[in-house]
């Protein structure tokens, strides 16, 4: 187990998607020793997992399909597993993303049981932009600006002490998360429905965030601090 | 709630006397003045609340670019908010090149008017929200165009140009638009040659006319000189974000007293 004076190991899995830049650049201002890996043994040994994404459901899996029984194996063992965007709806049952752009069933890795869904409103899809978040229940990935630990100075947000529920966080996709248990949602947000813009799973180690942290300002480098705050205690 | 309005500044980056990157703003419509350095204003706006921030290589030369790369991922170090580049961007490579170096999306202007496939051949690639395709435009007062507004009573069309408003194409920015989005743009910034420097507003009939044309966010630019102004271009003409340089480069504004304002003014801003 790692102490507070520690950085937290963290591996960001490497399965050929996106901009890791960003995503790494935003954990290391937040404290932690990034690995960009898709060396299986390399899981096993971090303190947590980020599973990024941009892009396709489908291609997501696909291009994550090694590392699955990795994934899920140390899921079970309690590490943190954080998805983000696409690698957070990857941690879901399945998607309607791969029915939509008629790709087949994609199974998803179900460690949080639900489904991605499209926006069915009219506003327009993709979402993307600043949009709040409204926290539905507590988990250390939500702690606030003002909890104890925090070094980041407290923003002119509308957000309550505590959380970073009123604060904004910046969003781009066209299809969330729908987990079958209400007690899996985290945060919402409303864009013409509440969706759900944090999940988690029961035990909580395994959690995920439909926007961007490393995009979002900083309460999204809040959020990364908690992350890496949680693998350095686990 | 819903989204926000985007507040986003904006820098044009050249190589100065001893090819290092440095930031450059048009002052009096031509002449361009020294304004700083592109990694400490880049890290400036991303600690003043702005929304995203935008970075235009204006060098447009081979030797140039692999400069131009560098200073990106130092900024794309210093920035927690999306980041767009732009500038001499042709090809996919380009775009991918621009992308690994950090950037969020890439603006593209010319090099998709040359190749309207481009836009397809990046939004398949990399996805649509990266592909932001923008247009310098210029009013014409003449027959040749498809889309009209009314301009003070005066009937015009507006023509998109390259080499900085220097050249016309004869390309009609609506249609342009209309096209881009098919193509799968993400976004339209939407750029006005009348309106740039003026700081009497941006160009409302233009953006208008863009907005009510297609579905893709607009971002406006040109010929801001205040929150006023991006008051104006979100509630007339309906655009999703207002872009702004010389009045945040030079400290008439603040971002966060702009977006006080416009939240005075009941305009839904991240504060």
């Amino acid at each position: 187990m790692a102490t507070k004076q520690t950085a937290a190991e963290v591996v960001v899995v490497d399965y050929g998607l996106g901009n890791l830049r960003s995503v790494t650049r935003g954990l290391e201002r937040a404290g932690a020793d990034v690995l960009l890996s898709e060396d299986l043994a390399e899981f096993a040994a971090a303190d947590g997992i980020v599973l990024p994404g941009v892009g396709a459901f489908s291609e997501g899996m696909d291009n994550a399909g090694p590392f699955r029984e990795a994934l899920v194996e140390e899921a079970a063992a309690g590490t943190p597993l954080f998805g983000i965007c696409l690698g957070m709806q990857m941690l879901l049952t399945t998607s309607e993303e791969a029915d939509h752009e008629g790709q087949g069933d994609a199974e998803g890795l179900d460690l949080i049981p639900g489904k991605n869904v499209r926006f069915r409103t009219d506003q327009t899809v993709p979402h993307m932009g600043w949009n709040e978040l409204d926290v539905q229940r507590d988990h250390p990935i939500v702690e606030g600006v003002d909890s104890v630990g925090s070094e980041l100075p407290r923003t002119d947000g509308p957000g309550k002490g505590g959380s970073v529920d009123g604060e904004y966080a910046y969003f781009v996709h066209s299809y969330y998360a729908a987990p079958d248990d209400d007690a899996a949602v985290v945060a919402t947000t409303d864009y013409g429905t509440d969706f759900a813009s944090i999940v988690a799973n029961e035990a909580g180690n395994v959690f995920g965030t439909q926007f961007h942290p490393e995009k979002s300002g900083e309460t999204g480098l809040r959020i990364l601090r908690n992350f890496v705050d949680i693998c350095r205690t686990n | 709630m819903t989204l926000t309005k985007r507040i986003i500044p904006c820098i044009d980056v050249d190589l100065d006397e001893d090819g290092d990157a440095a930031v450059y703003t048009g002052v009096n419509f031509e002449d361009l003045a020294y304004t700083g350095d592109p990694v400490e204003m880049a890290k400036k706006y991303n600690e003043s609340g702005a929304d995203e921030f935008v970075f235009l290589d204006i060098t447009a030369s081979a030797e140039g670019r692999e400069t131009m790369l560098d200073t990106v991922s130092q900024v794309a170090d210093e920035v927690f908010i999306p980041l767009t580049v732009g500038g001499g961007i042709r090809t996919r490579e380009d775009i991918k090149e621009t992308l690994r170096a950090g950037a969020d999306k890439v603006s593209i202007n010319s090099g998709a008017i040359a190749r309207p496939e481009l836009i397809g051949e990046g939004a398949a690639a990399f996805g649509s929200q990266c592909i932001v395709i923008s247009v310098d435009a210029r009013r014409r007062f003449d027959e040749q165009g498809e889309h009209y507004a009314d301009v003070d009573g005066e009937s015009c069309w507006f023509e998109c140009t390259v080499k900085g408003g220097r050249e016309g194409t004869g390309l009609d920015v609506v249609e342009w638009a209309i096209e881009a989005e098919q193509r799968g743009a993400g976004e339209l910034f939407v750029n006005s040659i009348d309106a740039d420097g003026t700081k009497d507003g941006y160009d409302i009939p233009l953006t208008s006319a863009v907005c009510d044309a297609v579905s893709t966010p607009v971002i406006a630019s040109s010929g801001c000189g205040g929150p006023e102004d991006m008051y104006e271009v979100f509630e007339e003409a309906g655009a999703d974000a207002g872009l702004a340089a010389s009045i945040f480069h030079f400290d008439e504004y603040s971002i966060a007293e702009t977006k006080q304002r416009l939240d005075e003014m009941g305009v839904p801003v991240r504060l």
